[in-house]
């Protein structure tokens, strides 16, 4: 139950359909650059709902071939660069989504159904990109009602870093509920922790209710700095400057793998 | 460049009375208005993505959803790499640019009453007669750029005032789509130096977490 980041990233093999959380939502970058170093390809990316750096290096690196996500941006830092040049070339395929529709797929699949129905987006040209999603007429209404049905999203890997663990494989996640349910609806959830908590998170009633039980997490490895470089402001401005162009993201790259 | 002070003030006139309002993804000048509507207001309760300290969402991050579906959100801001006269909203992609995504747009503004428009970029290239792609269709409130503001209406935009240095003909000079002007046109009001000393102080303080680079330049004294 307890590993380490070499186990963890052996556990996701080329072509694996992967889950990851937002930016701001706990993404494990500690993984992400040694999937890099490995030179993982053809991943699959789907994004809770969306990314920035974590998602941008993936591509730029050349191990992403799909990604499905509501928005890749650097924020304040600027547009991600290696996922437009990747969208401008072609090189990877883009399923676009809207936010409660990522959401409401994971929860489908926690819940072991096929779809959910999910308000608003009627009118969006996303309904034209996504033949997978349908529009129905409510069938318990009396009144014409369309609703959208998105269908469940079942990951292979859910790969999240969160704050604390416990040696029996519970992972503290606090408000970040979404990645209890990202955990639920994977096959597989791979966690880096931040530390370890020395007792067991479920027997404290304060902690228990932002807990992820062990049931549903395959290894947890203590990874101090596992968001790294996403906590250091420098390391954000100096990638958004390098990933304007290839040659500037792959020499920045090779520094953060090997300096 | 506008001052972003004079365009948070705006921002927070255009929700003002709302009891909860909502900030997404890329959204500092908008985040910044949240928090002067609610020192305006006490009362109101605001979520602003990013922000530890205002997340009223412990539920994760499909709550915001779920309680906008539910009509429980008053107002909630939308940007657009395009923006046209019928309120579409373009967050996609244009002229074979890629923009970041549509992020919670396509979903939110049918679901919210008081969707407000904001795009600091007030030229032809953003405010176009028809967007390449709806990344969200519905009837917003407002629309606030750098030059102006316009209120939305069943027959499209119609402009309200226009902030310093600008007129009605150097706004129709700027747009791209057809709009009517309010018979009150006027200039945007600028706000007190009360409100432009939150901005500056406590405002900026607030953002400084999930908005470093533009608390510091709330905090400048420029414009």
């Amino acid at each position: 139950m307890i590993t380490d980041l070499p186990s963890l990233a052996s556990a996701i093999p080329d072509g694996t359909l992967l889950a990851i959380p937002a930016d701001y939502g706990g993404p494990s970058l500690a993984v992400t650059l040694e999937l890099i170093r490995r030179k993982r390809r053809g991943l699959r990316l789907v994004t809770a709902p969306t990314s920035g750096l974590q998602a941008d290096l993936l591509i730029g690196a050349g191990v992403v071939t799909e990604i499905e996500t509501a928005g890749i941006s650097l924020g304040e830092y600027g547009a991600a660069e290696r996922f437009r040049a990747a969208w401008s070339a072609g090189t990877i395929a883009v399923k676009d989504s809207t936010c409660p529709a990522l959401h409401a797929g994971f929860q489908a699949a926690e819940k072991g159904v096929p779809f959910l129905p999910l308000r608003g987006i009627l009118g969006s040209d996303l309904l034209k990109r996504r033949p997978d999603w349908k529009v129905i007429s409510n069938p318990l209404a009396d009144e014409p009602d369309p609703i959208v049905l998105v269908p469940a999203i079942r990951p292979e890997v859910a790969l999240f870093h969160a704050p604390l663990a416990d040696r029996h494989g519970n992972v503290w996640i606090g408000m970040r509920r979404e990645l209890a349910t990202l955990a639920h609806a994977s096959s597989r959830a791979l966690v880096t922790a931040e530390e370890l908590y020395p007792g067991n998170l479920l027997d404290d009633p304060l902690r228990a209710p932002g807990t992820l039980p062990h049931l549903y997490v395959d290894q947890v490895a203590l990874v101090p700095g596992g968001s790294w470089p996403l906590t250091d402001p420098s390391s954000l401005a100096l990638y958004a400057e390098a990933a304007r162009t290839q040659s500037g993201f792959a020499n920045l790259v090779r520094e953060w793998l090997h300096g | 460049m506008a001052d972003p002070r004079l365009l948070a003030a705006l921002l927070a006139d255009a929700v003002a009375g709302s009891r909860t309002i909502a900030v997404g993804s890329n959204s500092p000048i908008p985040a910044a208005a949240a928090l002067l509507a609610q020192r305006r207001r006490p009362e109101t309760t605001i979520s602003i993505l990013g922000s530890s300290r205002h997340n009223p969402f412990p539920d994760g991050g499909r709550e915001l959803f779920d309680f906008a579906a539910q009509g429980r959100l008053d107002a909630f801001f939308l940007g657009g790499g395009q923006i046209d006269g019928a309120g579409n909203v373009n967050l996609l992609q244009a002229g074979g640019i890629r923009f970041p995504g549509s992020y919670g747009s396509a979903y939110l503004m049918p679901l919210v009453p008081n969707i407000v428009l904001f795009r600091e970029e007030h030229s032809r290239r953003v405010l176009v007669p028809r967007v390449e792609f709806i990344s969200a269709a519905g009837r917003p409130r407002r629309l606030v750029t750098g030059r102006a503001v316009f209120g939305g209406g069943e027959d499209g935009f119609v402009l309200l005032s226009a902030h310093p240095g600008e007129t009605e003909e150097s706004i129709r000079a700027a747009t791209g789509f057809a709009f009517a002007t309010a018979p009150g046109f006027g200039p945007s009001p600028t706000p007190p130096p009360e409100e432009l000393a939150w901005l500056r102080g406590p405002i900026a303080d607030e953002l400084a977490q999930p908005y470093p680079r533009f608390a510091q330049i709330l905090r400048g004294s420029h414009a």
